[in-house]
């Protein structure tokens, strides 16, 4: 079944204090060259099919629970099992 | 005066701030978070804690509680509402109030006696104080940072619209060191801090918080 994938961001301008840990922890580990870091959230909606509707509809989910529009930002695709599949064992 | 406390899943402070509305010389009414009606109480508080686990954002879930819904429309008429801690994240994500309280910008959980500035003394929750009162009450939060635009944060400190704010230290990132907004109307004040844990001399930091629950009589008793 298709699922739909919403990532869900911090506005640029806000402060993301888990993002700058994670920057923090990065260099003491031993991994240079990452000048930043923001942490966000991604979720996994599994719908029936995708019609412009349906996206709609997660469009409005994506704004009313999903996400809060005072800080975050949302994009709302589309992504066929085999890559979440791929993803997940990569 | 009746004063609705409404208990969510997870809600922490709601017999503290019961107690202190009957100390402030009011009626407290528990609300359930699967009410659909308000008891006919003259006012409500969204008292502390972590409602819903705090599961996807703080107050994201409890925002749908069918109380709210209740709430909601009853602010917009008019109705005082004070959301603490918790409460003022509810009240961030209903839109009743203006910005959001993100994680602190130390990442740790704070929890100390902050000392604040009352600068709104007109909100039915601030009338016993004056303006420019000086308080010491519990702050305890791992995520009470508040943010807004720079044209909502002009806006709220043009309009007197923020009600409390910190002094000596911020204690977690909040922007121009804010510790509590109100609505336009003035009927909803949300504040990071507890005064339902400083109303009494036996326990907490003193009575500096008690102000909160007998403003509304004071207020009542002029009208």
């Amino acid at each position: 079944m298709p699922v739909v994938v919403v990532d869900v961001m911090p506005k640029p301008e806000i402060l993301d204090p888990q993002g700058k840990a994670v920057q923090g922890a990065l260099p003491r580990l031993g991994f240079a060259g990452v000048s930043d870091v923001r942490q966000g959230k991604r979720f996994e909606l599994t719908v029936e099919e995708v019609t412009d509707e349906v996206l709609a509809q997660v469009a409005k989910m994506a704004e009313t629970l999903l996400s809060n529009p005072v800080i975050e930002n949302f994009t709302v695709r589309v992504e066929t099992t085999s890559e979440i599949v791929a993803g997940a064992n990569a | 005066m009746k004063v609705g406390v409404v208990t969510f899943p997870g809600t922490l402070d709601d017999v503290d701030a019961a107690r202190a509305i009957r100390i402030g010389g009011h009626e407290a009414v528990s609300l359930w978070h699967g009410d659909h009606d308000l008891k006919g109480v003259d006012a409500v508080v969204l008292p502390g804690g972590f409602s819903y686990g705090d599961y996807l954002r703080c107050g994201a879930i409890s925002r749908f509680a069918p109380v709210m819904t209740e709430v909601v429309a009853a602010a917009n008429g008019g109705l005082p509402v004070l959301g603490i801690c918790n409460g003022f994240q509810i009240l961030c994500e209903s839109h009743l109030l203006p910005g959001a309280l993100i994680r602190n910008d130390h990442m740790k959980f704070v929890c100390r006696d902050q000392r604040l500035r009352i600068e709104n003394a007109s909100t039915p929750w601030t009338s016993a104080y004056s303006h420019g009162a000086e308080i010491t009450i519990a702050l305890k939060n791992g995520e009470g940072g508040f943010v807004a635009d720079e044209a909502t944060l002009d806006m709220l400190e043009a309009e007197g619209r923020v009600v409390a704010r910190y002094l000596d230290v911020n204690p977690n990132g909040s922007m121009r060191d804010i510790a509590g907004v109100t609505n336009e109307r003035g009927n909803v004040v949300g504040l990071m801090p507890h005064p339902e844990h400083a109303v009494e001399e036996l326990t907490g930091s003193g009575t500096d918080g008690l102000g909160f629950f007998t403003s509304f009589l004071e207020q009542a008793a002029s009208v």
